[in-house]
Order: C-alpha cells, then structure tokens, then sequence
C-alpha cells in the first residue's frame, strides 16, 4: 500500500493481539465435507486442518459436486508435501510442486505468473507446478494485493523460495551420491551430476531434502538460466474460466447456505431510524430480516449499517429488500451535492495550499514573468466497478469462530476487520481467498465481508451477502473528485521556468482519521510530486477538500487526475508554443537525470531507488517508442485526425501511450492505441499486455464515461445505465511494446492506466486547437 | 413458489422457486450452475447470458415461469470438454483477465455466430457489444471470435 506511514488506522484495525500462525480449522458437518486440493478429494465426517474448504452438494449432483470441487480454486492445505522448504513451495513424493499464492488474482496475472518464478528458481517443470491459494495469514507477509506491488515485492522472495528449495534438492543429491553439492545442478525437475551421468527426480530427493537444514542466503539462477521468465505464459485459470468451473467469491456454496442483501442508507454515516419488515417477511424464501449496526465514523473498513434480508435465495433477497419500509436519518453528509461540491474544491486550488514541493522560488518567477498561463482541471469522483459484485460468505459458527470466504484483495485486512468489529480474536476468524471478478482496488476494503459476518452471526447459518451492482455503483470507496490548478511562467522560447501545481481533493486518508482535510503527501506523490520536467522552479501545494463520501483507493490512484493534468498541461503549453508535441516533450523532460534525490531511498510507491532511481531516459525511451508505433509523424493523417501523446511514471514503471484519435459529429474517437511500458525485469509477457490493453480500455472508458454526482450526500447513479464502460465496438486496435530490461521488476497493474486520458485528450487538442480540462472528455 | 421442470445442459431439474425468480437465480442458488454469472440484474452487462433454445439471452431477464420445456445450455454445457472453437480460441489467445464475464461472453458469441457463421468486423462488433468487460478484453475477444469463427468453417485448420 502507498504511503501506509501517513494513514491513521483506527484502533478496531490494530489489533495487539495479532501474532502469527494458527489458522483456524475448518469445521465439517454432516455434509460431505470436500478437500479441495486440485490433486484430490476425500469424503470424510470431519476434516481439521488450516484451509478446508467447505463445499456443498446442495442442490447439485454428486458428480456436478464433484467436479466442482476439483476445480475450486484449492487453498493452502498441501497435505501430502513431504518438503516444506518456505511458506510459498512445497513438494510432494511424487515430486509435485505447489506453490502457494498469497496474493490476490483480479485479473492482473499473478496466478499465471508466481509459479512462473519459483520454477524457474527451482529448475522445475512448469508443468509439474499447481497453485493453492492461501489464507490471510501474516505469515505470508503482506498480503495487501493493491499498488501494484506483488512483483516488486515479491519477486526476489519467491525467487528465495524456490532458491531455497533447489539448494536443498541439491544437497540432498549430493550426498545420497557422494559428490560435491557444486557439482550439481538442478533443472528439467531433476538434480544431475554431469561428471557421473545421475539424475534424481524433485519427488525421489524430497524427503532427504526435508531433513537439512535450509541454506542462509540461497543464491539466485543466474539470468541467462531463466527457462519461463520474460517469456509468455499461458493463463493459469484459462480452462477453468471458460468452462465456468473457475470459483469466484460470489460462486461459494455450501450446505444450510443463506442469501443476505442489505439495504444500506443512502448517506455515509447515515442512521436507521426505524424499519417495517412486514411485507419483506411475506415474499417467499425470505427467512429473517436483521438490523445492522450504524456505521461510526471514521468509517475505514466497517460496514455502513442498515438492514439485512435473509432468504433461501439471493433473487428473494433482493425482492425481499424492495419490500421494505425503512427511515433513515440522513446524517452529517446529507448537504453534499456535486454541484456545490465542484465550486469549493476550485475555490480552494485556486488559492495557496500547504506546500510539498518547493524547488526554486515558484512565487518569486510567477510574480515576475512577463507570460503566465495557467489552466484548471476537474476530474470527477469515479468507481472502481469490478465486475463480479463486492459479495462474501461467513459462517458465524456455535463455538464463536468465524469462517469467510471472500473476492477480497487484502485477506490479512480483512481477517483484522472481522475480528475487530465483531469483538472476536484475529485467531477466531479464517479468511479463505477466492478468485476476485476485478478488484481494481474496491477489494482492498473488507466493509462487505463484515456485514457478512455481522449477518451470520445474528441469523446463526452461513450467510452469502451478495451486494447488487446498484449498491457497488453507490456505496464504493470512491476515487476522489479533483480540481487542479497549473500555473506556469513560460519564457520567450515556449518552455516553461515556473510550474505551480495546486490540487485539491479528499484524501483516502479520512476514512480512518477525521481531522484529514486535504490531501496527504502519499497522494501528493501520485504524479504530482513525480512531475519529470526539466523547470527551475517548481512548486507543489495541498489544498483544502473536505470528505463527504468514502474515498478509497483506484487503479493508478492519484495518478489519474495528476497523470492527466500534468500531460494535459504539457499538451497545452506544446499547442501554445507552436510546436510538435513529441519534440516539445522531450525537451520539457530535459537531460537524462536521476530525480530521486526529491524522495530519498524510497519514492512515493515506496519503491526502491536505490537499485532502480526515477530516471528521465527511461521515460523519454517508452514516450519515443510509443511514438514511433504510432507512426507519430509520419502519418499523413486527415484534418479531424490526430495523435495525442502522454508518459507518465508511476509504481516504478514507465508508460507512454500515442493514441489516434478522430473528432466528427461533435464527438471523439480512438482510432487507434500504441503503448510502450518499461516496467523492468517483466515475468509473463503475455500478462503484461494484457494489462496494457486493459488498463487502456479503463482510461478509454474513463475519458468517455467516468462521472459520478451526488445529490444530498447520495451517489445519483446506479446501474450500467448511467455508469456506462466502453463496449467492444468502441475499442480499437491495442499495439504495446514492452522495453527489454534487466532492471528491477516496476509494477503492471496500474502504470498503464495514468496516460490514458491525456493522451486522447492531447490528440484531441491538436485537431480541434481547444484544450479538454474536463473529464469526461467532450468536443464541440 | 411454484414447481418447475427445467432442461439444463440436458439433464432434468425440478426446482421449486417463485414463478418472477429470474432464470439466472435458478441456474445460481436452486440448481448450482455457478458458470452464469451476476453482473447487473438488468440486462446491460450480459455476464448472465445463456442459450435457450440455442439463442443467446441474458438469463436475469427471463423469469423462470417462462423457460417451459424449452432446452437451456449453461457455459457448463456449452462442450463436452471445453473444447467448442470459441473456448480453444479463449485459451489459445489468453482472453481472460479476471475472467468474470467471459462465460457471458462465449455465450453470446456462441449464440449469434450459429446464425452468422462468417461474420465482418462489423458484425463482430455488432453482435458482441451487448457484452461488458471492465478488465478491457475486448481487443483479444474481437480476435478470438473472428479466428474460432473460421476455425467452425473449417477454414483455419
């Protein structure tokens, strides 16, 4: 997570109490009780163990039950490893490898790419290697799955893991032949001694491994070894997918199931005031109708309140929600409205802000220029909109224990929230991880696996909380609505020698502390702090904006309203100095430099700068590439056509996107998109187009669709009606190139997305010689 | 609640249910077809689309009272062994992201392909628009249909 340091956890989500280890069995009933490892299934009365996963033939047939738990996706129960070397490997008799996914799949690929890494470690076949998810547990580490942070910080522990294990195949070779270990090596799932001709399987060696002791400091496969890395790497869960076997949250069964739906306030920090269940009692398969506790502020992760149905189904949920009466009281965000909203975030960026940037005299240049030129920006409040629903099943069980199953990006969070707001110990609560349909950040906040909880434990049954796409359109952690103001003093030449960035917005940080009311330096450091420009004088302030909604955590985060005004700005101040952008961009970006030093060790995505500094090439390289695709240039392009440029830096990785776009009938579109992402030492090729493209078609979306309002403190829009994404006959043709690097790994899920907007916003600059400052983006 | 005889993948199922309860809640919690899935309840995302009577219809729209003996093939029943074109194209291509809407997805395309076999890229971007893909597959599925589309007229083998 960003600038974790500078968020106020609230004490309900600091638990002294938090150690290590024990997870809490899974418990069987009288049902079949199905082991879910993807390499077996035992029917049994009772099943203890760490990770059991409960499945139910409720409903379906044996074989449908069967199939379904074969392909379930399996958590960390590994029971016939006889070689533990780390938390995240193992391997069994047989020699089969098991890699244990502490991170959350959503779609950005780590499912399809930590086996990738610990194979090659090991020398393993690829093959030969399956996946069981883990539960949230800190003994995995960090298991907060957001900042697009799993490769940069677990690349080198999962080559570690499989180092580990290698080295103890090895020895274990080694002296069962009586040779020296530095003879050996391991690769094709197999120890060899070339000097002798021997070979010995991972599954003959593993039991004499398990018995030594494991190596200190395990040395790493040199890079030219590397059988899987940087190549493309099929899809782990591609066949489960699409065959529909694959197992999201909302996918969960089990015996005795409830469906819950909640009808929430439509206010944050919204109270119930009284509620008449009599006609929600009377739709069929409705069983119970519970309140739920207000929400205290701060809110962080806890649920919003309101009340629950509970029915034998989740369409009877819903029907059952639709029939109640209730009255809320719409508490101290009910004045809020967009409108009003918009005018006080502009006030307040258009005056002096606290200030984190100050490189020269801003002040002193701007007061003394002869030409000053300044623009503002407005990025409204968005959602993350994942696909599958927020939704979780709990199990509020006799003994006191809870059991969850959840799409949740955060499983540690989430355990230390279901124990903190049910008063339970983060021992008596078990978090198993599914697939997640999306994420995009809306997972990282536990609030709908709590209500699951809260749900379970008052109807005393397993409970499935399925939240409808109207409640995740309306009660998200919202991606902050944003005014900027960029001041500049431009000299005779067109370059700029004073750049004052003043932003405004609520920060993520007041959903745990209220006395937050501007923007916090982590945030600051999403693309304003990081502005590459080669000025004299820079300066950057946070300016007032109060929360009234929850404010939460978006693919890219604040880059996407920094990343768009910093481009856009570029664009303009290109447009007004008369010249070709791609020219006059490199120019703004200046020297080859390192701009580390403005961080220290540890930039804004606490990356490491060490061993990878801010470097200007690198971002010159990925905006000269894109270019270069695009035939940027070269094309001789109709008058209503142009290709607009952007590159931003963001969680260590480069991205620059050169996107054609065409302006007719006072509208815009894409023709055509070129990327190029330098995010260092990549691990599944595939992937990392993938999430180019991806994250392109967000920002596409974003620049077309992406507004949210409030009216009275409540979200005006719903459904897909009114909060559209782009569809498939708006999506153009993808072209990415991925720079070749042996530098550290930078982040993939999200650096795509930041450039997007200003790159289609800067072509459509040149066609129509207006600037966009708005998102969505409009023409004409 | 009233009683109902569905075909499903061509097995029988006798479900209980009230006659409004949308097909996909059926297929979902009464009958633990999971592979369907819930986007938005009302009929703009079509993660829920399933073929009845072999054409492609967003399941949260069709009340189960209304299903009859009408035969109706989940992305379960879609193959045998996964192995229909536009499942091998999937694959082969890497389509999916986080996956969520991709059964959705293949129903579609399987429904409207059965009666436009050699379709345009306009006809691709028609027929399949109906479809939402927040991950942003969409690129990859316009190539995946239009090669499993050659690869059933034997024109890709």
């Amino acid at each position: 997570m960003i600038g974790r340091g500078s968020v106020h956890l609230p004490s309900v989500l600091r638990d002294p109490a938090a150690r290590e280890g024990s997870v809490v069995a899974g418990e069987a009933s009288e049902a079949v009780v199905l082991n879910v490892s993807r390499r077996s299934f035992v029917k049994t009365g009772t099943l203890a163990g760490a990770g059991v996963l409960v499945l139910g033939v409720f409903g379906c047939s044996r074989d449908e039950a069967s199939d379904a738990v074969e392909r379930a996706i399996a958590t960390g129960d590994s029971d016939d490893a006889v070689f533990r070397p780390s938390v995240f490997v193992g391997i069994n008799g047989e020699g089969d490898v098991f890699v244990v996914n502490s991170r959350a799949e959503m779609g950005q690929g780590v499912r399809s790419s930590v086996h990738v890494v610990i194979a090659d470690e090991l020398g393993a076949d690829l093959g030969r290697v399956t996946q069981e998810q883990a539960d949230g547990d800190p003994k995995y580490g960090d298991m907060n799955t957001d900042g697009s942070t799993t490769m940069r910080n677990f690349f080198d522990q999962w080559r570690t893991a499989g180092a580990t294990a290698r080295e103890m195949l090895i020895q274990a070779a080694a002296a069962r032949w009586g040779v020296p270990a530095a003879e050996c090596t391991a690769h094709d799932h197999a120890v060899h001694h070339v000097g002798s001709r021997r070979s010995a399987g991972f599954g003959e060696l593993a039991a004499a491994a398990a018995t030594l002791e494991a190596p200190a400091d395990p040395p790493f496969r040199p890079r030219e070894e590397w059988r899987y890395i940087g190549t493309a790497v099929a899809g782990y869960d591609n066949s489960d997918i699409v065959t529909g076997r694959a197992r999201f949250g909302l996918d969960v069964r089990m015996p005795d199931l409830l469906y819950a739906s909640v009808e929430r306030p439509p206010t944050v920090l919204g109270r119930l005031v009284s509620f008449d269940d009599s006609a929600a009692r009377a739709v069929p398969g409705v069983v119970d109708v519970v309140a739920l506790p207000d929400a205290q502020a701060p809110v962080a992760f806890g649920a919003l309140g309101g009340v629950a149905v509970v029915a034998t189904n989740t369409w009877a949920a819903f029907k059952g929600r639709e029939a109640l009466v209730v009255q809320w009281e719409l508490g101290p965000n009910a004045a809020h409205s967009t409108d009003s909203y918009r005018r006080t975030l502009e006030a307040s960026a258009s005056a002096a802000g606290e200030v984190a940037l100050d490189e020269g005299d801003a002040d002193a240049a701007l007061s003394g220029a002869t030409d000053v030129f300044e623009a503002a920006y407005w990025v409204p409040m968005q959602t993350q909109a994942p696909m599958e629903v927020p939704n979780a099943t709990a199990w509020f069980k006799e003994d006191g224990t809870v059991e969850c199953w959840a799409p949740t990006q955060n499983a540690i969070s989430a355990r230390e929230a279901v124990a903190g707001y049910l008063g339970l110990s983060q021992e008596e609560v078990t978090v198993h991880v599914t697939l997640l349909g999306g994420g995009f950040g809306r997972k990282g906040k536990a609030d709908y696996i709590v209500e699951a909880a809260l749900i379970s434990r008052a109807v005393g049954a397993p409970v499935k909380n399925t939240w409808k796409r109207e409640d995740c359109t309306r009660h998200s952690y919202f991606h902050a609505p944003s005014a900027q103001r960029i001041t500049t003093a431009v000299g005779a030449d067109g370059m700029p020698t004073a750049w004052r960035h003043r932003t405004a917005f609520p920060s993520i940080s007041s959903i745990f502390a209220l006395d937050v009311v501007r923007p916090q330096v982590f945030e600051l450091g999403l693309g304003a702090l990081t502005v590459p420009y080669d000025i004299a004088n820079v300066r950057v302030e946070a300016c007032e904006a109060q929360a009234h909604v929850r404010i939460g955590w978006m693919r890219s985060v604040g880059n996407i309203h920094h990343g768009f005004a910093v481009n856009a700005m570029a664009g303009e101040l290109a447009q007004r100095a008369g010249r070709d952008q791609l020219e006059y961009f490199m120019e703004l970006i200046g020297p080859d430099r390192d701009l580390s030093p403005r961080f220290g060790e540890r930039g804004a995505y606490q990356e490491d700068l060490v061993r990878a500094p801010f470097d200007t090439a690198r971002l010159k390289h990925v905006l000269r590439i894109a270019a270069q695709s695009a035939g940027y240039g070269n094309a001789s392009l109709p008058a209503n056509e142009a290709i607009g440029l952007a590159v931003h830096y963001s969680f260590g990785s480069y991205v620059a996107w050169a996107v054609r776009v065409r302006v007719e009938d006072g509208d815009w579109s894409v023709i055509r998109a070129d990327g190029a992402i330098d995010a260092g030492t990549i691990v599944n090729r595939d992937r990392v187009l993938a999430q180019m493209e991806g994250n392109f078609i967000y920002g596409l979306t974003m620049a077309r669709y992406g507004e949210l309002t409030v009216t009275d403190g409540a979200v005006d829009q719903s459904n897909f009606f009114d909060y559209q994404f782009a569809r498939l006959n708006e999506t153009p043709e993808v072209s990415v190139e991925i720079v070749a690097s042996t530098m550290i790994p930078g982040g993939v899920g999200e650096p795509g997305m930041p450039p997007v907007m200003p790159a289609i916003s800067n072509g459509i600059l040149q066609v129509t010689g207006r600037a966009v400052r708005e998102v969505p983006i409009r023409v004409g | 609640m009233e009683s109902y005889t569905l075909r499903v993948n061509d097995q029988v199922h006798d479900v209980e249910a009230a006659p409004d309860t949308p097909l996909l809640w059926v297929l979902r919690d009464l009958i633990g077809l999971t592979g369907t899935k819930y986007g938005c309840g009302v009929g703009l995302c079509r993660s829920c689309t399933v073929l009845v009577d072999g054409s492609a219809v967003p399941s949260c729209q069709q009340p189960v009272s209304t299903v009859g003996t009408r035969s109706v093939t989940t992305i379960e029943g879609l193959s045998e062994s996964g192995d229909h074109p536009l499942q091998e194209l999937w694959n082969e291509l890497n389509v999916s992201q986080c996956g969520f809407c991709q059964a959705g997805q293949i129903m579609t395309a399987a429904g409207w392909l059965s009666e436009n076999p050699a379709p345009s890229d306009e006809d691709i971007d028609r027929f399949q628009s109906v479809n939402l893909c927040r991950c942003g597959t969409y690129p990859r599925i316009r190539e995946a249909i239009r090669t499993a589309a050659r690869r059933m007229q034997g024109a890709d083998r």
